[in-house]
């Protein structure tokens, strides 16, 4: 049980995350979009969208904080653990309080706009509901936890976990004891990433960063074939008009 | 000087009736899809009006176009690149669905399945293309037409606001009597575009040869900024799809030679479509300059001369084909722009410079001369109406000469010369110098300005070389060896079957995209399909739930 949940499943997640992004890439180009309904609500997005991604920034670099920075790192750079776990804390609850609200505006407006409801994919409805259990289980973890909680020390294994997945030496054996939410998520964690490939998420990858130093109006040559050139209309019609009678004639 | 060929399309507005049948063959070609009920490449807008989108042409609202900077560089009017990137998740100048209006389709089932023996007639209803329910319908692309609601809004046209108090005062006054006309608009296939300027993921491009500008499907990621960046509005979302879309100048038969879908149908054959050839190096210089007065002459300067033999080398040094060359000095855009000097860019202060010019409306000034008792064929008499009524005038100044009066009246006086030139030479057979030298032209020059506003015949008005490729052998070959159109794959639009009257492949119009490999999304395929580069894959999208 322990080998199939803190072993397998992380690889397959895996797998599918790169398989799923190499398919969708060759595939679907033309799917490849944020998938914007700014057109037909703006009104929440406008509050909601900078929220949750700034928000999602905030714990996507907390994650890469707690998660791949060994501890002896930051103790080696004399960063007393106090003020470690103090940012931790307060740092997650910031950003996810902002992740929070930014995503039940969203999924709001999905509800309470017909226009929106309406341009809804089932694979929409699944993220959302994806997003939104990772989310809970995180805030449980860092608010019902740590900061009002007695506290886990996640770094010592979890983190230790997360990295010897990535070292190709997994240890399940560190994941046994966390506390459940902390298991749930870091499982949640993998089925998400597994999940990323297919959903709308993929826009995350085409962040325009190369707009900043682009030249403005970029030029492109024609590539394909020389057309034949047409016959022309008088043609057309006469050739048109003869097939027609023909065809009535005959 | 780096020199390049735009294909540009001048319109003669005296001409047109208002008849949409642009809006409306260029909508089945082009727009007739879910995403699309809402998008018009072409729509015509009646003027004075709010336009389409409503309001569109207010700047200080939407920001789209460039601006001079403090420094006096030029920068897009929503802000500089960090500026626009941070706002990403939210444009604050995107219009919404209502800006345009909410697209609707009828229950017209009920009027053949109605039961028998009803007291009344059955009704069709109108039902939101959006969300399925019954709706009402508000606006629409042509909701203005002939002036409709203009007693309610229209002093509300952005071009009226910006008009001397005075002359703006005069117009309230006096359009009810005498004032309007119908703009045609397409996307400008601007030679500084915004559009492609503010598009994140460079997805919009300038095509080199022919200057169209487009948007690639398959790398447009949904951003959005292209469409408030656009001052004129005519960059859309497709809101089923997520991405992008606008008006191509149906490159698929300017590539053939062809004109656009448009030009082809226009009723009043008031369009001109050709080639210019530009100087791409002066571009920066000539939308930067400071007075927004000058920009139309600035733009002008861009233009090269294709008569000039200098020109011509730097043309076949670009690799240009003599074709090309042939076709720029027949252009009939470069005559009505460069040559004669009537027409004039679509509110040129955008600084994007526009490449779809307009020879403004001479009708509302004709119909002002009569009714004010003068004489409508006699050019002194009009060209005092022209100088005195300053309601078209001012007004025609904020569309077409970022608010220069004597530029758009100096137009006009050509324009009123002419007729009464043309009119003394038919009826008595003299020759008015006097009235030539007011408008500094050779009676050969105004006699064949007449010929081609008035009687030029589809060749003269669509000079359109067939495409070119820089390396075409190259790619002859390639063709020899695919098979060719990337268009004819399974379920594709392309028309590999029989030519008409069945005289072999040879004479099908080939249209082609950008692109001979890309991957072209047309029809339901099976589960598992042929790409176009020969490999199998899976043809289901689960992240997509309708398609
Ligand atoms: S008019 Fe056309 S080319 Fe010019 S900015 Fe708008 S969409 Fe771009
Ligand atoms: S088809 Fe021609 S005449 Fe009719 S509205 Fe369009 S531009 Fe005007």
């Amino acid at each position: 049980m322990n080998t199939v949940v803190w072993i397998v499943l992380p690889y397959l997640c895996l797998a599918v995350f790169v398989g799923g992004h190499v398919w969708r890439w060759r595939h679907d180009q033309f799917g490849w979009t944020t998938h914007t309904s700014q057109l037909l609500e703006s009104r929440i997005l406008r509050l909601g969208s900078p929220l949750f991604h700034l928000g999602a920034f905030g714990v996507i670099g907390g994650h890469a904080m707690g998660l791949l920075v060994p501890a002896s790192v930051t103790a080696a750079l004399r960063i007393p653990e106090h003020l470690y776990h103090l940012t931790a804390v307060w740092g997650g609850t910031l950003t996810g309080a902002m992740l929070v609200a930014g995503l039940v505006l969203l999924i709001a407006r999905r509800f309470a706009d017909r226009r929106v409801r309406h341009t809804t994919t089932p694979m929409d409805k699944v993220l959302y509901a994806a997003l939104a259990a990772m989310i809970a289980l995180g805030m449980t973890a860092t608010v019902a936890v740590n900061l009002l909680g007695h506290g886990y020390d996640y770094r010592e294994t979890i983190a230790v976990w997360f990295r010897s997945v990535f070292w190709f030496s997994p240890r399940s054996d560190l994941m046994i004891g966390a506390p459940l939410v902390y298991q749930l998520h870091a499982v949640g964690g993998f089925l998400f990433l597994a999940l990323w490939p297919f959903t709308r998420l993929v826009h995350v990858w085409s962040a325009p960063l190369a707009y900043l130093w682009r030249p403005y109006v970029v030029y492109r040559a024609r590539r394909g074939l020389v057309p034949a050139t047409p016959p022309a209309p008088a043609a057309v019609r006469e050739t048109t008009l003869r097939t027609v009678g023909e065809r009535s004639h005959g | 000087m780096r020199i390049r060929a735009q294909v540009a399309m001048v319109m003669n507005l005296d001409k047109c009736i208002g008849c949409h049948t642009c809006s409306v063959t260029c909508k089945q070609t082009w727009t007739n899809r879910e995403g699309t009920e809402y998008v018009w490449f072409n729509n015509v807008e009646t003027k004075p009006g709010i336009g389409y989108p409503k309001h569109y042409e207010d700047q200080d609202r939407w920001h789209g176009g460039w601006r001079l900077d403090g420094k006096g560089r030029l920068t897009l009017r929503s802000g500089g690149r960090v500026k626009r990137l941070a706002r990403i998740f939210a444009n604050p100048d995107l219009p919404s669905i209502d800006d345009y209006y909410e697209p609707v389709t009828f229950d017209k089932d009920i009027l053949v399945s109605a039961p028998g023996g009803l007291s009344d007639t059955p009704v069709k209803r109108p039902y939101s293309a959006l969300t399925g329910e019954p709706t009402a319908v508000e606006w629409g692309a042509n909701w203005e037409d002939g002036l409709g609601g203009a007693h309610e809004r229209a002093d509300r046209d952005p071009n009226i606001t910006r008009m001397p108090a005075e002359a703006a005062a005069k117009v309230r006054f006096e359009f009810e009597k005498t004032f309007m006309f119908h703009l045609p608009r397409i996307c400008e296939h601007c030679l500084n575009p915004a559009c492609v300027s503010a598009c994140p993921s460079g997805a919009m491009y300038k095509r080199e040869e022919d200057g169209i500008v487009l948007v690639d499907q398959n790398k447009c990621r949904g951003w959005r900024m292209c469409v408030s960046a656009c001052p004129y509005k005519k960059v859309y979302v497709n809101h089923a799809t997520g991405k992008a879309e606008k008006c191509t100048l149906c490159f698929p038969r300017i590539e053939a030679g062809q004109p656009t879908i448009c030009s082809e149908t226009c009723v009043g054959r008031l369009r001109y479509l050709g080639i210019v050839f530009y100087d791409e190096d002066a571009v920066l210089a000539a939308a930067s300059v400071p007075d927004e007065r000058d920009l139309l002459d600035a733009q002008r300067g861009v233009f090269l001369d294709p008569h000039d033999p200098a020109v011509q080398q730097a043309a076949r040094d670009a690799g240009m084909p003599g074709e090309w060359i042939e076709a720029a000095k027949l252009s009939p855009v470069w005559r009505l722009i460069s040559e004669y000097r009537i027409a004039l860019p679509l509110h040129p202060e955008y600084r994007t410079l526009p490449m779809v010019w307009y020879v403004p409306p001479l009708s509302p000034v004709l119909d002002a001369a009569g009714a004010a008792g003068r004489d409508d064929t006699d050019a002194d008499d009009v060209f005092h109406t022209i100088r005195d009524l300053r309601i078209p005038v001012e007004y025609l100044a904020e569309l077409f000469t970022a608010g220069d009066a004597d530029a758009a009246a100096g137009v006009l006086m050509k324009l009123a010369a002419m007729r009464s030139y043309m009119r003394a030479r038919t009826l008595d057979g003299t020759v008015a110098q006097g009235l030539l030298d007011g408008i500094g032209m050779t009676a050969e020059q105004v006699e064949s300005m007449y010929r081609l506003l008035a009687i030029a015949k589809y060749d003269e008005r669509y000079v359109i070389p067939a495409a070119y490729s820089k390396d075409a052998a190259a790619l002859e070959a390639q063709a020899a060896t695919t098979g060719g159109c990337s268009l004819d794959c399974e379920g594709g639009p392309g028309m590999g079957g029989q030519a008409v009257g069945g005289s072999g492949p040879a004479a099908v119009e080939r249209f082609h995209l950008v692109g001979g490999d890309d991957d072209v999304h047309a029809g339901r395929r099976g589960l598992v399909s042929r790409r176009p580069d020969g490999r199998i894959g899976l043809s289901v999208d689960p992240s997509r739930g309708r398609s």
